[in-house]
């Protein structure tokens, strides 16, 4: 590759050449030309504008110096280069801002009191999110229990068995599900137990319920391509023994993908701890502890950033605080989750590789 | 792999001593199995009709209760109520989808035939990292970090470009604009469009790519030639599916935005058009009898209309694999 892309720039045929420092002294000169635009003209010098406009001075700079020394196509080639270089890195300012903003912000409270008091009776300092783990837990873990079987039993019948319409329809619905936004899943989980047991009946167990219904769909997809993957020798091979087809998925088809299974449940675990708005209509809001998913409104560690962020008392700054670290946490769950499921992936995967 | 020599190992005794007792067995077995896998499989079609007929019966009070007895309890005849919050959903992805797209594209491009080798992979996660974070966390950001960011843009937005329509009115003093929502969703967006952009440019035949550079094409002329038509499908139903995200997103709008029930097509005043699911999460936890029908309704609209723009998606992603599968 390297080869490939030093022959393209370096081996000038009819054309000249741009020296390397050109580029180098071009953007520098454009930074300069930025700050002292935006110093006398836009209103003040201000680090963020300097930087955007530079670069626009920049692009328009480094496309004229080589259209007049190299040509059109290479110059048009030179400011692909620069836009798509460009793109990545405007992609990474939200996400360092984003964390930096996190981590500076809720640091400060991430400490013991927050991990182990509740909202209880708190007006201003203090104060913690142990309700809200209690319930992201214990609702998670709900809807994991109920996600895995239907999730692993229907990428199962899709792989061994499936066959025809039914197979077809079930692939369609599945793609429909993974497409469903989570809020109708939270009102389906409120409608559902609105017809069932009355309406207002606000509980962790129907966060659950709304949770599974994202969260099967994604259990499918990984299980299923993972499945997918186990070779047919295998299989052949236990049928060749006269090992029964439900022996041989127990035993031989699964043992082989469950390193795979069980870091896709993780990473789907991962994607489903930090839906907010189906847990805010399902489950609903409370500043105490409960323990009990089948009564009562449960808190959960994304509807507590909400609630903080959205509902804060007359001392706003704790609670905007509060709403940080809750931030902060959430954001370090998903990240372990996510590294734990790429560690087991990568570590305890069968070699496939021939 | 050697559990899986170990447990074939395990079983292959079983079935030669008796056979034909444990072949009945062994069918019992089978049939269970079958069964509970045929089983799961039709467990999601339940779901997803009750999903369907539940949220029908909770919306059908709304639906049906005349227009006048609606109007009369402040609530207002259902098709005129949510058409504000129909168009502010498609107006802020609309705006969503056109800064992402270019962006997750050009990420893709630069991940696949810019980087180093050796550097994409990372490069990749990294911008998968963005897929990560909870969209409540990305609400959070953009209400407190963003909106007051970019609100001295939105003053010059207003101040130089107020002659377009989109950029006219008064500029927000909070900078928490529809604009600012439609920046959030983006970012949102760009790991879901990227991502699946980069598999599709990945799959580029290295033959082709090799033939426009023997040809003397520069970089952009052999991406301009071999990789972009061959992956056009792709990109578009990554477009798709990040439209449905960005339509569906609930959070990042709903803390960002204090909208109104206003269709317009100004971006950074104050008044803003809410979107269906914000309007939904900031309304249902105190809303009561008609109310709830008639938030539970709004979200059969939007599960529609999600639907609608997911199943095009796939239709395109599905006629795309036929395509690829012949070459």
């Amino acid at each position: 590759m390297t080869a490939l892309s030093t022959s393209t720039t370096v081996n000038p045929l009819t054309a000249g050449q741009l020296p390397r420092y050109a580029t180098w002294v071009a953007l520098a000169g454009s930074l300069l030309a930025g700050g002292v635009l935006d110093a006398s003209l836009l209103g003040g010098f201000d680090p963020g504008t300097t930087l955007f406009v530079g670069a626009l001075i920049y692009l328009l700079v480094i496309y004229l110096l080589s259209r007049a020394v190299e040509g059109t196509r290479r110059a048009a080639d030179r400011l692909a280069t620069n836009l798509v270089t460009g793109a990545f890195l405007l992609a990474l300012l939200p996400l360092v801002s984003l964390l930096w903003e996190t981590l500076s912000t809720g640091l400060p409270r991430f400490d013991l009191q927050f991990f182990s008091y509740s909202m209880r009776n708190v007006i201003g300092a203090g104060g913690g999110a142990v309700h809200a783990l209690y319930g992201t837990l214990i609702v998670t873990g709900i809807a994991t229990v109920i996600s895995v079987p239907i999730g692993l039993m229907t990428a199962i019948y899709l792989v061994e068995y499936g066959r025809g319409a039914l197979a077809r329809g079930i692939t369609f619905f599945v793609d429909v599900m993974t497409g469903i936004p989570s809020i109708v899943a939270g009102l389906f989980a409120y409608a559902l137990m609105a017809i069932v047991f009355g309406p207002g009946t606000i509980n962790g167990f129907s966060g659950s319920l709304a949770l599974s219904v994202l969260m099967i769909p994604i259990v499918v997809r990984a299980t299923e391509e993972l499945l997918r993957i186990v070779p047919n020798e295998l299989r052949e091979a236990s049928y060749a023994l006269g090992v029964p087809k439900w022996r041989t998925i127990v035993s031989v088809v699964l043992p082989t993908s469950l390193s795979g299974i069980v870091s896709g449940v993780i990473l789907a675990i991962a994607r489903i701890i930090g839906e907010t708005a189906p847990l805010m209509i399902a489950a609903g809001f409370t500043n105490s502890i409960n323990t009990n998913p089948f009564a009562n409104p449960m808190m959960t560690l994304p509807v507590f950033v909400y609630d903080q962020y959205a509902h804060p008392g007359v001392q706003r700054e704790f609670y905007t605080e509060r709403a940080w670290t809750g931030a902060l946490t959430l954001i370090v769950l998903v990240m372990v989750l996510n590294l734990i499921g790429r560690f087991i992936a990568a570590r305890f995967s069968p070699k496939t590789g021939r | 792999m050697t559990s899986v020599t170990q447990s074939t190992r395990e079983v292959t005794p079983a079935p030669t001593p008796e056979r034909p007792a444990k072949t009945s067995r062994d069918r019992v077995g089978d049939r269970v199995f079958s069964g509970l896998a045929t089983g799961s499989g039709i467990t999601i079609l339940v779901i997803l009709a009750l999903v369907a007929g539940f949220l029908l019966m909770q919306a059908f009070p709304a639906l049906v209760t005349s227009p006048a007895e609606l109007t009369a309890k402040g609530y207002g005849d259902f098709w005129s109520w949510i058409l504000p919050f129909a168009w502010g959903t498609v107006w802020s992805s609309f705006w969503a989808l056109l800064m992402a797209v270019p962006v997750s594209i050009g990420i893709a491009l630069f991940i696949t035939h810019y980087a180093p080798r050796r550097l994409a992979g990372t490069l990749g996660y990294v911008i998968d990292l963005l897929a990560a974070v909870p969209s409540v966390v990305f609400g959070l950001w953009g209400s407190l970090v963003l909106a007051p960011a970019v609100q001295p843009l939105y003053l010059w937005l207003s101040a130089y470009l107020g002659w377009i329509p989109f950029f006219s009115g008064q500029a927000s003093g909070t900078g928490r604009t529809l604009l600012t929502a439609s920046i959030v969703l983006a970012v949102m967006i760009l790991p879901i469009v990227t991502s699946l952009s980069r598999e599709v440019f990945l799959q580029t035949p290295v033959l082709h790519q090799e033939a426009a550079l023997a040809l003397g094409a520069t970089r952009w002329e052999m991406i301009t030639m071999a990789v972009l038509p061959f992956g056009r499908a792709g990109v578009v139903s990554s477009v798709m599916l990040g439209l449905g995200r960005a339509l569906g997103e609930t959070m990042a709008v709903a803390m960002v935005l204090s909208g109104a029930p206003v269709i317009t097509l100004e971006i950074i005043t104050s008044q803003n058009p809410n979107t269906i699911a914000a309007v939904i999460a900031q309304n249902f936890p105190e809303a009561y009898g008609l109310k709830t029908n008639q938030l539970i309704a709004g979200g059969l609209t939007l599960f529609v209309i999600t639907l609608v723009v997911n199943s095009i998606a796939r239709l395109i992603v599905s006629r795309y694999k036929e395509f690829s599968g012949a070459n």
